[in-house]
């Protein structure tokens, strides 16, 4: 039994990283739509969801038992074959994606290995998230297609040509952090931007590289397919694009990978242009107290939770919001009491609320923006984004002529 | 059977079952589908012999452009489930076994070639996309440049057939 | 570290090659003829990159990045003109598009 453990130690720590992840994903989809409506609400000036649970925390739960038992019609004439591929295609290679993504530096040591954090780390990954993207499109065509429908056929036809469009300046505009870092590996581009310790938030390529951050973050929302860039889908326009014909549990499976295709973005993102698990304060000696920032954060939060809970409306409020801050504020003091654990935390700690910034950022972007004009979201695309992004390489491959790459 | 085996031998089974779905299949878009199969697992072949960046071009470009153009055509011409006529049939009587033996013919003669190719192991090295790009800018450039402009001269191409009539 | 031995990419290009000329040759419809005209071009691809991996030279795989790129502008003009022939006939079966007078 040992024996077979260590041999086959590799596959299934992967196996025990994958089923973890899945799980992490999988919740943290379902509280980011939680998120969504209550950030879109209060800027609305109206509340969200707050009755289910405190806080409408259970809302998610709800919606999950709705989609699981609501009746899942097939409409008349569909291809049957093609109408089940769709949304398990999209739903696979959203989550495919999350695989090469690196969630900190230093690694776990569990039974004498090296555990890194990241399923796989592929010398070539932000190609294989480009491949994996490019991929995509079929899942909103097919669906488009399949649906033996005006509405969803339109709809999926522009969302496709759509995303093939921004797929182009989304690739372009990467290429001057690739040429900066020299590699395709995500842990190289993350180190390339550590060069310059005493640097730190100045070291990150969000400054050599401004006019390739805003291409890439227009491209990649038109690439999700989200506000103000979601014309096919938009409720009032065509119904609701390519996925009229879906109900429960397919339409939860491209909602799924609409909201993990949202948090690829905001990681790849954080990894590219912000500097991934790299902290904004310089990394010398002088700087060392900011290490304790994790814990700074998370004790009042928990305190401020408990407090509110204690005056909390409902019953069960009352008892769950203090229990969840109570182990928010003990989670903050673990970490001052392990050192060791309190500077692994560290670089998980920086990318994961880099990430939470630009998701709070989409969100944001949708509850203020209005939609484009498909006609206007095409020139956007191609007459604007593609060629700003082409300058931006030859900008960047004359500076690395000149300079070096730094 | 070694796990590099194994999945080499999973890779060509799921091609060849793509190739002759894509053979079988009645309706277009369901072909269209199975040759995707197909270039994705030539894709992990690819990668199994260390060639990644034609790997990622190959699902990039293939898989995620030209037969995304194939889907596109196949959707907008409403494309049906093909009629089989007489000649057809006939064809297929007469032409599947001449092909098949044509097929296995070329086979048996790799199987059967000299030492060199048979010995000639893969290397197994990963192939590194800076090693490939100094050989498409130096040695290569020439024929670089004339894709570049195959690209533009086919553009031009589909904007000029897909005008409406004036 | 077993490696896989040449012939067996040789074999399975050859398959895949017969299989797309049995394509091209039986079936109806313009458009899985001209995908398996894609097909006979990935098994080709699949040979230079055997050959380029045999020999520890990388001009295969350049090559088989131009036998990409020339086949996304086959592709393109090809479907171009199938659309407007399918427009034309209003069919997608070649054995109507045989002759030149409409």
């Amino acid at each position: 039994m040992s024996s077979f453990l260590s041999t086959n130690a590799l596959l299934i720590i992967t196996l025990v990283k994958i089923a973890l992840l899945l799980f992490i994903v999988l919740t943290v989809n379902a509280y980011l739509t939680w998120f969504e409506r209550k950030v879109v609400a209060h800027i609305q000036s109206r509340w969200g969801p707050h009755r289910v649970g405190p806080h409408g925390l259970l809302q998610p739960l709800a919606d999950g038992l709705k989609f699981l038992f609501k009746e899942d019609p097939t409409p008349a004439g569909a291809d049957k074959f093609v109408y089940f591929l769709a949304p398990l295609l999209s739903l696979a290679l959203a989550l495919t994606s999350i695989a090469v993504i690196p969630f900190g530096p230093a690694p776990i040591h569990l039974f004498g290995r090296d555990i890194y954090l990241g399923i796989a780390d592929l010398n070539m990954g932000i190609l294989a998230l480009f491949a994996i993207t490019a991929l995509g499109v079929y899942g909103v065509a097919l669906a488009g297609w399949s649906s033996n429908s005006k509405y969803p056929l339109l709809g999926g036809l522009r969302s496709s040509a759509q995303m093939i469009s921004y797929e182009l300046s989304l690739t372009m505009s990467v290429v001057g952090v690739l040429l900066m870092a020299g590699s395709f590996n995500l842990r190289e581009i993350i180190n390339a931007q550590a060069h310059h310790p005493q640097w730190g938030i100045f070291g990150w390529n969000i400054w050599p590289q401004i006019l390739g951050f805003i291409c890439f973050f227009v491209s990649a929302i038109a690439e999700t397919n989200r506000v103000p860039f979601d014309l096919p889908e938009a409720e009032s326009e065509l119904v609701a694009g390519f996925h009229t014909e879906y109900a429960s549990f397919k339409f939860a499976m491209f909602f799924i990978a609409e909201y993990t295709s949202m948090i690829t973005v905001s990681c790849l993102c954080a990894i590219l242009f912000f500097g991934g698990w790299l902290s904004p304060f310089p990394a010398t000696s002088t700087w060392a107290v900011t290490h304790y920032l994790p814990s700074l954060l998370l004790i009042p939060f928990g305190l401020w939770v408990m407090w509110d809970g204690i005056r909390y409306e409902t019953i069960f409020g009352r008892l769950i919001l203090p229990a969840i801050g109570t182990a928010i504020a003990a989670a903050g003091a673990a970490l001052l009491y392990f050192p060791e654990v309190n500077e692994f935390i560290q670089g998980p700690f920086w990318l994961l609320s880099k990430v939470f910034v630009f998701l709070f950022i989409y969100v944001w972007m949708r509850g203020t923006l209005p939609r484009l004009r498909y006609d206007q979201l095409m020139n956007v695309g191609w007459k604007l984004l593609l060629p700003v992004s082409i300058a931006n390489v030859i900008i960047t491959a004359f500076a690395i002529l000149k300079w070096g790459a730094r | 059977m070694t796990p590099q085996l194994g999945i080499f031998s999973v890779l060509a089974a799921l091609s060849v079952l793509g190739a002759l779905s894509l053979i079988l299949q009645k309706h277009p878009i369901h072909s269209a589908l199975s040759l995707i199969v197909v270039m994705v697992s030539l894709a992990g072949l690819y990668l199994l012999m260390g060639a990644e960046f034609v790997a990622a071009v190959q699902i990039i470009v293939y898989g995620g452009a030209i037969m995304v153009l194939f889907v596109f055509v196949i959707m907008l011409l409403n494309a049906g489930v093909e009629e089989h006529t007489n000649l057809s049939k006939l064809a297929g009587i007469a032409g599947i076994p001449l092909t098949v033996a044509l097929a296995g013919f070329i086979a048996a003669a790799i199987g059967r070639s000299g030492e060199a190719v048979q010995a000639a192991a893969q290397t197994g090295a990963v192939s590194s996309t800076r090693d490939i790009s100094t050989m498409l800018f130096k040695d290569f450039v020439y024929p670089f440049e004339l894709t570049s402009v195959l690209i533009l001269v086919a553009i031009l191409g589909a904007i000029v057939l897909a005008q409406r009539e004036k | 570290m077993n490696m896989i031995p040449t012939n067996y990419y040789l074999v399975l290009s050859a398959i895949l090659f017969g299989l797309g000329v049995i394509a091209f040759a039986f079936k109806r419809n313009i458009i899985v003829i001209f995908m398996s005209i894609e097909l006979m071009l990935n098994a080709v691809n699949l040979a230079f990159v055997a050959f380029s991996q045999a020999m520890g030279k990388l001009d295969g795989q350049v090559f088989v990045l131009f036998v990409i790129v020339v086949a996304a502008a086959e592709a393109t003009v090809g479907l171009g003109i199938i659309i407007l022939t399918a427009r034309n006939r209003q069919s997608l079966n070649i054995e109507r598009v045989d002759l030149l007078k409409l």
